[in-house]
This record gives C-alpha cells, structure tokens and sequence, in this order.
C-alpha cells in the first residue's frame, strides 16, 4: 500500500508538494494490486520533466468510493534504466506507457506491443514516422492483409485499418493512429490567454466539444477556487445532454445507413439536425462551441430559450422512441446487429474500457454516477444504463435509452430554471479569463461526455500559468475493444462495428 | 411490422428544405460580422488583444474570416464596433477575399476571380473527396450534413463520393498536420484535371488555432491554389452550399 493523495470530482486543485513521491517499485505493486480489482482504473498516467527529473503522475479512480487517488514517482531526467511494464500484468496501462515511451524515450521492460502511440512532433525518436509503423502480420499462403485509410471512403477522419484475414474473417485487426496530430497539449501550454485555450479545448474532439470544454473549464475552476451560481452548473449539464443527444442519434443513424435500413437513417438525421439546431438557437453553433466557458457564459438562458429547448428536446425524444421501437421491431435488423462486434466484460475490464462501450459490455463505468461533478453531484442522481451483451446490438440500444435519459435530465433542469428565474434575473454573469490561478498546483476535470470519460489535468508553473496540460478523450481507452470486436467477425461487419463505437480520431492524436 | 414504421414516416413528415437559396438562419447564428469605426478604440484594442487567433486587428481595423472561429467574443467586448449577423454568405474565391474591414456588407464574390473551365465542366454534376487532414469532425460532420435528408445538396448533382479517382475535386478540413500531409497530396495528385481545390473551416484556410503548430505542415496549400476558401468553426452546411452554388455560377452575391 502506498501513499495517495485523495480527494474526488469536486473537490479543489491540489497543491504538488502535497502530491506524495513514492519509489516505482512500490508504485509498480501496488497498482498491480489495485488494478486487478474492477472498481480501480487508470484516469490518466502522464510523465512531466521538471527540474532535471522526469515526474510520473498517475490519477487513479475508484468506483466505489467516489475517490480520485492522485500518486507521483519520479526518476533522473537522464537515467535510461527501463522500468518493469505494467502494461504486461494490466493491458489498460497500455496506451498511457506507449504515450511516456514516445514522447520521452523511456524504457519499459518486457512491455508487450511497444509500438508508436500518435506520432507526436516533439517524439523522442525522429526516425519513427507514420510510414514505418510496425504493423503485425502473420504468414501463411491462406492469409491475406487488408488496408483501410488514413483516408477513409466516409467523410470522417483519417486513421489507418490493417485487418488479417482468413477468407471474409477477421483474424485480426490492428488500428494506426496520429494522423489528426496537431500539437494540442503543446498549444495549450504556449499561451497565456484563456479565451484561446478555452477554443483549444472544444477542438479537441468537435464532436465532443461541450465535454471537453467542460472538463477543462472544471479544472481551470479548481485551480482559481472561486464559487459558481448552480444555475452554471444546470446550464454546462443541459449543454453536456444536449451533446450527447445529438450525437447518439447521429449514429444511430449512421447505424441504420450501414446496413440500408433508409427510414431510420433519414429520420435520425432530421432529429439530429433538430437537436444541433437546438443548441445553435440558443447559444449559435450547432456543437455547442462558445457555450462552456470559466466561472460564467456568455449564453444565459432567457424564458423563451429555455421554452424553446423544452419543447424541441420533448419532441425530439418522442420521435426517437418511435425509431427505436422500430428498430426492435425489425428482424432484418436484429439480424444484422445482434451478436455482431462482442466485446465481453472480461475484456473490457482488462483493457480499461470507459463510457457508453464499456456500460454496454456490462461495465457499469460511468462517471455521473462514480465520480459526479456539478448537478450530478446535487440535483440528478443519475443512474447508469447497463446492457450485457456487449454487441452492436447492446451499444445501438445504449444510445436509445441514453438519448430518452438525457432528454428527460434536460426537461427536469430547465423545471428549476423556470421555477426560480422566471421572474428573477438569471444569476449566470459574463466569463472570467484573468482570474488567477493557484500556483504549483495540479487541477483536473472529469466529465462523462457522450463517448466517456473525458480528462483535463492541469499543471501550473510557480508564477501561476498553465505549465502543462494533459489531455485524455475516452477514445485512447477504447480502440482496442473495436480492435477486439473484430475478432471472428466478417470483414462486411466492420463498419457497424466501427459506427457502434465511433470513437475519436483527433480526441485520440491530440 | 409496418405500423412502427408508419409511425415513424407519419412523424417524420417533409423534411427537405423546399429552396435552398432562400434559407435564413437563426438570429444567434454568427455569420459575416460588421464592423463600425469609432474615434474610441480602446473596446476594439482590448477585443483585439483577446482574440484567440489573432483574426481580429484594431490598427488598421480588420477581422480575417480566414482566421475567425466565430466565438463571438469580439462583439461582446466591442459591440459598437462589431457586430455579427446571420448572413451565412461568407465563402470567398480568393484568401484575401474574407478580410472584412469597416463598411463591407458583404463577403466579395466577383465571378471573374473563379475559373470559367468550373461552371462549364462542374455546373450540373460536382463530386467532391472531402480529405479531413487534422480537423476536428465537426467540419467533416457538417459536410456529411449537407448531403443529408435537410439540405440535400444531392438535388442539384453535387455530392461526396468515395474515391479521388471518382471525384472532381478535393475539399480538406484541418489545419493539415504533417502526418496527413503526405496522404492529402497523393489524393489530390489522383485526381483528373480539370479539378477544383476546396478550404473548408477556419482551420483549413489558415491553420487556425494551429497556425503556429509544428505538427502542422502547410506546404500544400502554399503550392496549390484553392478555388473555394469557406471559413467556420465548423463551417456550417449553408456556408458550404451557398459557396459551391455562387462559383458554379448558379447565385449572384450583392
């Protein structure tokens, strides 16, 4: 057992000497330990070199407690011994240990995989590059290697696609990514100007834009201490659900595209567009972009807004229900979707798999109920939907129940709204991009947007700036289980098995 | 089986948007902003000076909507000196074309700057190859809306096809980042001539954000000429339709 620092979702930033130093021996066993236990999982382990050091950061949450357990180590910025991989006991160390190798040439010892993660610009070593990714292939004359991308045929962003094959099966497949690399975290930490990386932050992942903004807006918040009306906290969950609407119903659409089911494509575009065009009436972007900013908005709600919200979101969950009920109704459908692309909860576990994937492998992780922030942490106790198939069929029926959830969380925000701030002015004032920040602290914002766990941790210098800024979409958690829903699966299934995750490019690349 | 089905239809309804050149957007849309000089430039300074990608200056007083995200901030600060309307017609054939200054009530569109061999060869048919090189899916979301049951920009031949050797031309989103640099060249280099070049979002015609990213390579755009610049932060689907129909020839602007 080693030292952590405790604290939870709400709670404000912690100061870095408070942050205990424990040696990776200890770090090693005891997150070898810990992460054999499904109620632990790895939030975000970073690497940030300081004063001639390279300190290891890891935030680890527990599920039952509600706790976030923040734990450093550190070793000599130019010590190259490599350390005993966790990722070899815990596969959901993975990604993080293929990050902290790239980027600073550190050594795991016998870590499985060791491959490229993004690709970044500041890599550790300049001679590995999106050309010479190390693909996996197996020989044999009754094999055959297919190749997708980085340009896919869809309109969406590019990554590259190596499956192996035996016929129309997927032995296996393997996903190379980075090409969306645009120095995000770097941008982050070059400039003084809050309105910038407020922008920065909602182009993380633009599907995902009021989460990611929210995540970081939460963590700047921390790190300045100063107290928010509740009604900004309504607003930012009104914005979160109204996002995680609209994209659920995208791919349910995009869904029923793939396999030609026309009448529910059609009619989740048009409900799509009534939810985006939902939330570009009130705040005048159809993402949601310049909604979510520090300790104010820019966009109050006003009665006819709220009205207006009201009765499109009602309109749009009692359409959906009908697409839905259909969907269940068709057996051309069920045929396609059912125990198609399962990932079981086994699998999940060990590869550390967050959001709506993971709950619909029957993993219930979700942080509105774990970790809550905000009104989740007051006004709704949410309550995760759990399916246990954890096929195409159980992520599709997620999106439906979560669309009619968040719809119904909507209509209950907005109740209070009205009841208090019909007759007295919203208390919601203008943004605040000077406030200063806690100096030589460490601030993070968890947030379950509609993909999962979404991740800023800040770091600030002595003078109180942003010193670093480490970034985790949900994505980075959950490729690896649409790599493993491949498995066993025709090539055709692919892209439903893609679309029932539809995971982040760019929120992955950074 | 049939009566879900029916339900939904019944629900469902007309969807398509009967003209596509009369559509007016929300109040709350930001769309081509004016801009009004005043003798007091402090507002305009301090405006400028929080302007997230340098797209706004005060002196001379300019906003490049090559370089704009749309987050309305400006306004906000300076409201007597800018102020953004819906008007959704902000895409421009040439990069200079979307500096706004003082006065302009309109985003320029001379017909004469865009390539005859375009109406001629692409006014009844376009199919486009949209390459997202570092854009953040709300671009690519956007373009994949204009196709869709709303705009169905398909009712006058012009559409998103699978392959560049299909396609007439190329539209990229994002800043392109050196690891799609490569990839964006070899698709545009597939493509048959004639062939036109498309910017779409803020961060395709400037960088954006990232303009000053080192994980991003630009050389492309400083190598190829772009017919069509269309900013936005995403670009929205009208911004996109109501560029495309004005360079074939099929809309007049001012």
């Amino acid at each position: 057992m080693i030292r952590y620092y405790t604290t939870d979702n709400t709670a404000a930033a912690i100061p870095l000497r408070d942050i205990p130093e424990v040696s990776y021996a200890d770090f090693y066993d005891d997150l070898c330990t810990k992460l054999a236990e499904p109620r632990y999982h790895l939030a975000h382990y970073f690497v940030l070199p300081e004063e001639g050091r390279m300190r290891f950061y890891a935030l680890l949450l527990d599920d039952e407690t509600s706790q976030v357990l923040v734990t450093s180590f550190a070793t000599d910025y130019y010590d190259d011994t490599a350390l005993p991989s966790l990722t070899a006991r815990h596969p959901q160390v993975h990604p993080f240990e293929r990050d902290i190798a790239e980027r600073y040439g550190i050594r795991f010892d016998g870590m499985p995989w060791a491959k490229p993660l993004r690709f970044p610009f500041d890599r550790y070593d300049r001679a590995s590059s999106m050309d010479n990714y190390p693909f996996y292939t197996i020989e044999g004359s009754e094999l055959h290697e297919v190749n997708v991308g980085p340009i896919h045929a869809g309109i969406i962003e590019p990554g590259a696609f190596r499956f192996i094959c035996s016929g129309e099966q997927v032995l296996h497949l393997e996903i190379a990514l980075g090409y969306q690399h645009r120095g995000v975290e770097h941008a982050f930490e070059t400039t003084a100007n809050r309105l910038r990386q407020c922008c920065l932050a909602e182009t993380v992942a633009g599907d995902s834009a009021v989460a990611h903004a929210t995540a970081f807006v939460e963590a700047v918040e921390k790190l300045t201490g100063h107290e928010r009306p509740a009604q900004l906290d309504r607003e930012r969950a009104i914005a979160l659900e109204l996002e995680r609407m609209a994209m659920q119903i995208a791919d349910t659409g995009a869904l029923a595209g793939d396999v030609s089911y026309q009448l529910g494509q059609v009619a989740c575009e048009a409900l799509r567009t009534m939810t985006i065009n939902t939330t570009q009436a009130w705040c005048g972007n159809r993402f949601g972009k310049g909604l979510v900013r520090p300790h104010g908005t820019n966009h109050p709600l006003d009665v006819e807004t709220s009205a207006m919200i009201r009765h499109n979101v009602a309109e749009i969950a009692r359409r959906y229900d009908e697409v839905r009920h259909d969907i269940k109704s068709s057996p051309t459908l069920l045929a396609r979707f059912e125990q198609c692309g399962v990932v079981t909860r086994d699998q999940m576990t060990v590869l550390g798999g967050v959001g709506q994937a993971a709950r619909a492998s029957g993993l219930p992780r979700d942080l509105r109920t774990s970790h809550p922030w905000g009104v989740y942490a007051k006004h709704i106790r949410h309550e995760s939907i759990v399916k246990t198939q954890g096929d195409v069929m159980a992520r599709l029926m997620m999106r439906c129940r979560e669309v009619l959830q968040s719809a119904d969380y909507i209509d209950r925000l907005l109740t209070i709204y009205q009841q208090k701030y019909t007759d007295t002015p919203n208390p919601c004032t203008a943004p605040d991009y000077t406030a200063p920040l806690a100096a030589s602290s460490l601030s993070f914002g968890l947030v379950e947007g509609w993909r999962g766990e979404t991740c800023h941790v800040l770091v600030t210098d002595a003078t109180g700036e942003i010193a670093a800024c480490r970034i985790k979409d949900a994505s980075l958690h959950n490729w690896t289980a649409l790599a493993l829903a491949l498995r066993g699966e025709g090539i055709s299934d692919f892209p439903i098995c893609n679309k029932s995750f539809n995971l982040s490019y760019c929120g992955h690349d950074l | 089986m049939i009566f879900p089905k029916l339900k939904v239809l019944h629900s469902h309804g007309q969807q398509a948007i009967p003209d596509l050149d009369a559509v007016t957007l929300t109040e709350r849309f930001r769309g081509r902003p004016e801009l009004t000089e005043t003798a007091d430039t402090a507002d305009l300074e301090a405006a400028a000076a929080l302007c997230p990608t340098g797209a706004l200056a005060a002196q001379p007083f300019t906003l490049d909507l090559g370089r704009c995200l749309f987050c309305g901030e400006c306004a906000l600060r300076a409201p007597r000196n800018i102020r953004f309307t819906n008007d959704y017609r902000i895409g421009s054939p040439t990069r200079e074309g979307l500096v706004m200054r003082p006065g302009m009530a309109v985003v320029p569109f001379d017909p004469a700057t865009a390539r005859p061999e375009l109406a001629r060869c692409f006014g009844q048919s376009l199919h486009l190859r949209e390459v997202s090189a570092g854009g953040d899916a709300s671009v690519e979301m956007e373009l994949g809306a204009t196709g869709n049951v709303n705009f169905d920009f398909g009712r006058f031949g012009v559409g998103f096809t699978a392959s560049p050797r299909h396609a007439d031309g190329v539209v990229v989103s994002g800043p392109v980042t050196a690891n799609m640099a490569e990839a964006l060249r070899i698709c545009y280099d597939a493509v048959a001539e004639p062939k036109l070049l498309i910017a779409c979002g803020t961060e395709a015609c400037s960088g954006g954000l990232f303009a000053e990213s080192r994980a991003v390579d630009r050389t492309f755009f400083a190598t190829h000429k772009v017919d069509l610049w269309l900013p936005g932060a995403p670009t929205h689907p009208m911004v996109f339709i109501d560029g495309i129909r004005t360079l074939l020839g099929k809309k007049r602007r001012g």
